[in-house]
């Protein structure tokens, strides 16, 4: 038997010691009482919104800012609601997400790559967004998505067009909604089969980086299955404004079909050129001159005016569509800002709604628990018909447009008229397909 | 054959483009002793006369058509340009098509008043200064300037479409024995290299026959002397300024409708027209129209499948490579002066 004496001394050191010892995750891990970056404390969310506002892309930026403004105005239950009416997960119930009050900060990417890595920085650590959303650019895209991976909050890309975003440059914590390269080529093909044969020799001009390269890669891959030959693939400098030397040789070259895989302020240009230079009027190899822009956008088609008449390429959503979530979301965009919506906005505003949605779903705003939320995800009823986020690599599986300039427009608005609707079926691929082999998502990073 | 021939059209076009900007450029180099770096600015705004003429005369006035609808459903709004209904249907659609040359009568004065009041507002001040702060100066103001124009126009690019009698390629092939379709050019193209060599051919008599330009030449060459004969140089200086900025605003009048205009478009020529006044030999005028010709000549080849199979990337780097030698083996340019930028 022992005789142990209680002190007034050893009361105090072991209370200490037993204090001292409760206190310590907290005393050392002060930061870590966020359980992932940026956990919301208070009564609101912050989203941030990484969009071009100044450079050549601006007016696209401008268009997807206009379509996430909306986004947060419908999931605070403002406005008429929008695709909260036709979104067939009833999660979001307009009143925030999950409680909190959605508010929202925005950057510039001046579609550069460093810049908008550190709007993205500025976003996240200074204004505590909890989620980057939008960019139009696939170099903009794979380099912001990198830094929200590193720093784990959700990236959910805009435009971006690249393979690489959802192949080799992949990331758990990145989310693409928007349609790719593989995948215009092979809505593309079968409408190129059918208007303009199997027996046909193209002409490549290409942006020279790294979404000219994929695109490329894709429609030549694509239009050699048909039985087309690939006459030459010319890379062009991304800071060209005058494509006469690339165009003039293509008179002569035997081709008749000529593929543009350029964006932007290239393709107004190159397609401009090409009309000036009478390619559409010319006869080669016994069949009539063609073009081919496989990726369109409707402030693109805006720009080259009268010169995308009759011309085909693809797109990830028009307005035009007459599904109920295209109804619903132009009607909302165009009543408060008196336009259509580009497909760039579309995509911005389902991907806002997508987080939003996941967010309630998962029952937290941690990455992990929206990665686990959004991975497999099928849902309808924003405007791309059923849609599939496949798991393997974050990227979203719907139908994709083939669509071709109109001849007869009646507005400045239906510049674009829809050829084709193809089916998700058609532009589906294994994870592991050659064009997107080489990357890893790695693990869901929530920061902290 | 043919090939070599479609590509030294190429290049006289882009050369004429080079060496419009470089003409006004080297001018003022030549009189002010001024470093210009908005020059590619008065391109750009020269291109956006165009742009404005053609909205001037699409300005419209609005109808309802209960019979069609818009993308809301609501009845559609029809837009009738005024022109088209003061002028009548016919007369109207032809002025809105010939706007573009229509502009250079509208870009002229426009023209010659930004310069005058660039010139008097600001760049006088740093006539004295170093090149350095002349560069700085003149390059804040390009960005100013651009950035208006992307205030009032927007960043997309603007299609300012020639006339149609105009527009559309000619067979130049069978009109000097070669094969059909062997050369097909652009018309406005030609249109575009011949307005260029008027506009030149205009700046040189301009500067040869007439007293006005005896005097600048003078004072080109010794602004002293002409000074002390009682000659007020700087006023002459002035508005040689303003006949340069012309040049550079006609150029960009011209230049809308081979690409859209946008108002980043003079950044893009501002670097090649420098390395064009180099090459050229700075203060040189013959200089700048000849560097811009051969330069507009090899960037073209450079371009060709041919010369970028053989060597990845000449065509991003002829430019650069020609000046290097240039420099290396006549310092002062193809055309330079000595003691030009010598002191």
């Amino acid at each position: 038997m022992t005789n142990k004496t209680v002190t007034r001394r050893g009361v105090l050191k072991s209370g200490a010691v037993a204090g001292a010892g409760v206190a310590l995750p907290t005393i050392f891990t002060a930061s870590s009482a966020a359980a992932y970056t940026n956990e919301p404390t208070g009564s609101s969310v912050v989203l941030g919104f990484n969009v071009p506002q100044t450079g050549p892309y601006a007016e696209e930026g401008n268009d997807e800012l206009l379509a996430q403004q909306l986004a947060v105005e419908h999931l605070n239950g403002e406005g008429d609601g929008g695709c909260l009416n036709t979104f067939s997960s009833k999660a979001l119930q307009g009143n925030g997400i999950l409680g909190k009050k959605v508010e929202f900060v925005t950057g510039d990417t001046q579609t550069k790559s460093d810049a908008a890595r550190a709007s993205a920085k500025s976003m996240i650590e200074k204004d505590g967004a909890i989620m980057i959303n939008g960019g139009s650019s696939s170099g903009v895209a794979v380099a912001v998505q990198g830094l929200c991976q590193e720093a784990g909050v959700i990236f959910m890309a805009g435009l971006t067009h690249a393979n690489d975003t959802t192949g080799k440059d992949k990331k758990a914590n990145g989310f693409r909604h928007f349609f790719n390269a593989y995948m215009s080529g092979a809505a593309l093909a079968p409408v190129l089969a059918a208007e303009m044969g199997k027996e046909r020799r193209a002409y490549h001009l290409t942006a020279d980086y790294n979404w000219g390269w994929t695109q490329e890669e894709s429609i030549v891959a694509s239009t050699e299955a048909l039985g087309w030959e690939t006459v030459n693939t010319v890379k062009t400098p991304l800071a060209s404004t005058d494509f006469s030397s690339y165009i003039a040789p293509v008179l002569n070259s035997g081709a008749d079909v000529l593929v543009l895989n350029h964006y932007g302020g290239n393709m107004v240009n190159s397609l401009t050129n090409a009309i000036q230079f009478g390619l559409l009027d010319k006869v080669a190899n016994g069949k009539d001159f063609k073009i081919v822009v496989p990726l369109y956008s409707e402030l693109m088609a805006a720009g080259a005016g009268e010169n995308i008449k009759g011309v085909l390429g693809s797109m990830n959503w028009n307005w035009q569509l007459q599904d109920e979530g295209t109804k619903a979301f132009v009607k909302s965009f165009g009543e408060k800002y008196g336009k259509p919506p580009s497909n760039s906005a579309q995509t911005c505003y389902a991907q806002t709604l997508l987080y939003a949605d996941a967010c309630e779903r998962a029952g937290t705003f941690n990455p992990c628990g929206v990665v686990e939320a959004l991975e497999d995800f099928e849902f309808d009823g924003l405007g791309n018909g059923p849609t599939w986020y496949r798991g393997a690599d974050h990227q979203c599986f719907k139908d994709v447009l083939v669509v071709r300039g109109n001849e007869n427009p009646t507005n400045a608005y239906d510049t674009l008229e829809i050829v084709e609707i193809t089916p998700r079926a058609q532009v589906e691929y294994d994870p592991e397909h050659p064009m997107f082999a080489g990357g890893d998502l790695g693990q869901c990073n929530p920061g902290a | 054959m043919d090939a070599i021939l479609l590509q030294i059209l190429n290049g006289l076009d882009k050369g004429s483009a080079y060496a419009l900007i470089a003409l006004g450029l080297t001018l003022i180099f030549g009189t002010l002793g001024v470093v210009n770096f908005a020059h590619g600015a008065l391109f750009m705004i020269g291109a956006f006369c165009a742009v404005t003429l053609q909205k001037v005369f699409n300005l419209s006035f609005q109808t309802i058509d209960e019979t069609q609808t818009d993308f809301l459903g609501n009845p559609l709004k029809v837009e009738t340009p005024y022109v088209e209904a003061w002028f009548g249907p016919e007369l109207g659609a032809t002025i809105i098509d010939w706007s573009v040359p229509l502009a250079i009568l509208f870009a002229i004065p426009i023209m010659l008043l930004v310069g005058y009041v660039m010139e008097r507002g600001l760049i006088k001040h740093f006539y004295k200064r170093p090149h350095a702060d002349q560069i700085l100066v003149t390059f804040g103001l390009a960005i100013v300037l651009q950035e208006i124009v992307k205030y009032f126009f927007g960043a997309n690019p603007i299609q300012t479409p020639p006339p149609d009698v105009l527009s559309g390629s000619v067979d130049l092939g069978t009109m000097i024995g070669f094969d059909p379709n062997a050369i097909i050019y652009p018309i406005w193209r030609l249109v575009y290299f011949g307005f260029a060599l008027a506009i030149i051919g205009a700046v040189f008599s301009f500067l040869q026959f007439t007293t006005f330009g005896m005097v600048v030449r003078a004072g080109m060459a010794d602004r002293e002397t002409v000074g002390l004969l009682g000659i007020n140089i700087d006023r002459r200086f002035t508005i040689m300024f303003g006949i340069a900025a012309a040049v550079a605003g006609l150029a960009g009048v011209m230049y809308g409708p081979l690409n859209p205009p946008n108002y980043h478009m003079g950044m893009d020529f501002l670097v090649l027209s420098f390395v064009v006044v180099v090459v050229g030999g700075m203060g040189s005028l013959p200089g700048a129209v000849l560097a811009g010709f051969l330069l507009g000549i090899l960037e073209s080849f450079a371009s060709t499948t041919w010369a970028t199979t053989t060597i990845p990337g000449i065509n991003q780097i002829i430019i650069y490579l020609v000046a290097i030698i240039v420099l290396l083996t006549r310092p002062r340019g193809l055309m330079g002066r000595k003691g030009v930028m010598e002191d």
